[in-house]
């Protein structure tokens, strides 16, 4: 009771607060709010808020992972970026059977994700090198360097220019791209209109999460992890090698990094010279709203993703101005840490106090 | 045998010295290197005085985020945050110059660099949540905090937009007397840095002219550059600075002497997000930019965390971190063709053989290997290279701090307890 509390009572104290600076800066919160929750009944609407939740519930789990083992991966962004670049390019090469393709450019997103993560995990190893510090740098390195750098060396038409501005990488053949998932919504639903395709990553997104909820709740592996994570002495002395333990969940954290950036290369089929950032830091606070948990980061999504999405309509509408939600989702963030704290101090005081009783009886 | 005991009792000589002593020697190799290289390179640029100045202006805000994350981590708290607290830094730093003048808009972006300093300190010391999660929640928020703001306040200036401010006027230079020519009163004080520059003294020359760089330059580097000796003083010659370091040691026995370990937390993540408020308010100054824009402190928060480490959690270090970080881009941004950069590169090697040379007399024969296979990489690289692309620039700082941790993270020492949470009573939550 006190936990699920906890993520609703931040949401609303983020909501109070966003009001309040909406309310400072002359405009009608209600009004505003009353916009973007009409915008969002849109069918088309709704169909960009799940476009925008499998890459945010993929990154959410990614840094979940890592959470587990109390390792923190803030790499997630340049690691899905790098993996974006790297795959569309890879896929770009080459035409092969569909599914196989398909199969192919995952692979390689979940490899160059799982590299740059490894190498984090393998520096806290052999060298105690933090790995926020690590994943910070090579954050830097591989979006500012190998990106920066890649981006221009892999462009399309060989590098001439088409607008004078920079391009995207060569588009990937039809047989590397996932089909929509249009024709299955539309049983239920009007027909899609303004071009909207509900991009099929989603269900592959509904699997890794699946896959992720099995693998920490119900796998060895799954346990070692947890028991690394609570007391890593302890573990150790139970027997679950720390040094590995570190190693994989890095690895593992890193190849679903990776698929960050799939949706939308499996439905453009080329990375873009201005692709979303970030995704990665966002997943940090989805995993945080969730708690971790597989439905929960999954509702931690739909809540970023209908921020992000509904407020297009502020800048029509004019009620309010539309960076109010990323005001309103650093809040979010910040008093759902907050609130988990109280609670579980709330809850140790209990205890403690529930001791005491027993003690007395 | 002999000449490898004399080379013995020369290593030993060498370690009796007192700091500054090494600190010159290893100083006067560093410009041996980088003027032999210069030598070899046909360029001028690697030690010429306007690439000074840019490495300066460069290194300030680098050196203020590191100095701000000193004082955090010396009190125990992790402060990744310094990059959103940048950002408030340059918004309020531009609000402020543009409305009160220059000097008013340094205090007001200290000011805007402070309110993410006491977020951070609210969430870290007084509510106990992750550091790291905190500075996310922060990074995360401050440049939407801010485009809001300029939403409603820069669109309606002139020559403002939503993510531009209007141009910032310059806070005054300050050219020290006699060293670079400055004046006193209305005599004008001869300039003996650059005379000494420009007489072509090997050596000499080329230190002399990189240190006239520092002969002239903005109050606010200056400031800046005080600010290192200051913080010296306080964390290790007051009473103030013990307990702030306590915090950041052991905060159970700080505890037991009656010291308010969250009072000092608090002091030294204040302290911290002035710091870098001050640095990310000092960017959008004409020494920099001369107006704020979106997106435009560029990771300098993390350089500046980078420059921490690299300077060993020690004010000293981190300016010598800042200003190692700040010399590439300074050399970057008027080295055109690419000549110097691509000579900087021949140090790198240099560098790396030396690293080499040191993990092989230490005996870590894996450690030698990796350095050996990454110098031959920098040579071959170098070789076949005529220029050297601009990517490469922006990410050397980062690359040299992975190598620090990889090489020499057993010479590293940070604060005991940094970043573990602290409860009064050693309560865990």
């Amino acid at each position: 009771m006190l936990t699920a509390s906890a993520p609703l009572g931040a949401v609303g104290l983020a909501v109070a607060f966003s009001s309040l600076v909406l309310i400072i800066s002359g405009s009608n919160p209600i009004e505003a709010y009353r916009d973007m929750l009409g915008h969002a009944g849109k069918l088309e609407v709704q169909v960009d808020i799940l476009n925008r939740v499998t890459p945010l519930y993929l990154s959410g789990i990614a840094a979940s992972i890592g959470f587990r083992v109390n390792l923190f991966n803030i790499g997630v962004e340049g690691q899905y970026i790098l993996a974006f670049l790297v795959a569309a390019h890879v896929g770009s090469l080459l035409t092969l059977p569909p599914v196989l393709h398909v199969t192919l450019i995952l692979l390689v997103a979940m490899t160059v994700g799982a590299a740059l993560s490894g190498l984090a995990g393998v520096l806290k190893v052999i060298r105690g090198v933090h790995e926020v510090i690590s994943t910070i740098m090579l954050n830097a390195i591989a979006i500012s360097g190998l990106v920066a750098w890649l981006v221009v060396e892999w462009q399309a038409d060989g590098g001439t220019r088409r607008t004078g501005g920079r391009v995207g990488t060569e588009p990937i053949a039809d047989s590397g791209l996932l089909p929509d998932l249009n024709g299955f919504l539309e049983m239920f639903t009007r027909d899609l209109g303004q071009g909207r395709q509900l991009e099929s990553m989603l269900l592959i997104a509904v699997a890794v999460g699946v896959i992720y909820h099995f693998l920490v709740n119900r796998t060895v592996f799954g346990f070692d992890l947890r028991a690394a994570g609570v007391n890593p002495t302890a573990a150790h002395v139970g027997g679950v090698p720390p040094k590995r333990t570190i190693v994989t969940a890095m690895l593992i954290s890193g190849g679903v990094a990776g698929l960050v950036g799939m949706p939308e290369l499996m439905s453009t089929g080329y990375f873009p010279s201005n692709p979303v950032l970030n995704l990665g830091f966002t997943g940090i606070a989805v995993a945080l709203l969730g708690r971790n948990h597989t439905v929960g980061m999954f509702f931690g999504a739909l809540i970023f993703a209908f921020l992000d999405k509904s407020s297009s309509i502020l800048q029509i509408t004019s009620s309010a101005t539309r960076e109010i939600v990323v005001i309103m989702q650093g809040l979010i963030v910040l008093a759902v840490v907050v609130a988990y704290q109280v609670v579980a101090q709330i809850r140790k005081r209990q205890e403690a106090a529930m001791a005491m009783l027993n003690q007395l009886t | 045998m002999n000449s490898v005991r004399k080379y013995f009792k020369i290593i030993e000589k060498v370690r009796a010295l007192p700091a500054w002593a090494t600190w010159m020697m290893w100083a006067t190799l560093g410009m041996l290197v980088l003027t032999l290289v210069q030598e070899l390179s046909d360029t001028s640029q690697l030690t010429d005085v306007v690439s000074s100045q840019g490495m300066i202006r460069w290194s300030v805000p680098i050196m203020l985020a590191g100095l701000g994350g000193l004082f955090a981590e010396r009190v125990g708290v992790i402060n990744i945050g310094l990059e959103g607290i940048m950002i408030l830094g340059t918004w309020f730093g531009a609000w402020g110059a543009v409305n009160y003048g220059p000097w008013a808009g340094m205090l007001i972006g200290i000011l805007g660099g402070a309110v993410g300093g006491l977020i951070h300190a609210i969430a870290t010391v007084s509510f106990g949540v992750d550091h790291i999660i905190s500075g996310v929640a922060i990074n995360l928020t401050a440049p939407g905090l801010t485009r809001y703001l300029s939403s409603h306040i820069f669109v309606n200036y002139d020559g403002g937009s939503i993510s531009q401010s209007p141009r910032v006027g310059k806070v005054g230079d300050f050219t020290f007397p006699f060293l670079a020519g400055g004046n006193i009163g209305s005599w004008q004080t001869p300039d003996l840095l650059g005379w000494t520059a420009d007489q072509n003294w090997f050596l000499i020359s080329e230190t002399t002219a990189l240190l006239r760089g520092a002969g002239s330059m903005s109050i606010a580097s200056i400031i800046a550059f005080a600010l290192v000796p200051i913080s010296v003083w306080i964390l290790w010659r007051t009473r103030l600075g013990l307990r702030l370091r306590i915090c950041g040691e052991h905060p159970l026995s700080g505890e037991s002497q009656g010291i308010n370990i969250y009072r000092y937390k608090y002091y030294g993540v204040l302290a911290s997000g002035m710091l870098a408020g001050f640095g990310g308010a000092f960017i959008v100054t004409p020494e920099l930019s001369g107006v704020y824009l979106e997106g435009q402190t560029q990771g300098r928060g993390f350089i500046g965390l980078g420059a921490l480490i690299f300077g060993n959690w020690k004010p000293g270090g981190v300016m010598t971190g800042s200003l190692l970080f700040g010399y590439p881009f300074g050399l970057s941004l008027r080295d055109l063709d690419g000549v110097a950069s691509r000579a900087l590169m021949l140090v790198g090697v240099f560098a790396l053989v030396g690293v080499t040379v040191w993990t092989l007399k230490k005996g870590r024969r894996t450690d030698a290997a990796l350095a050996g296979v990454l110098s031959i990489a920098a040579a071959v690289w170098y070789s076949t290279s005529q220029t050297v692309p601009k990517w490469w620039i922006s990410i050397l700082p980062y690359v040299i701090v992975l190598l620090v941790l990889v090489f020499f993270s057993q010479k590293l020492r940070m604060p005991q307890a940094n970043g573990s949470p602290y409860r009064k009573g050693g309560h865990s939550n």
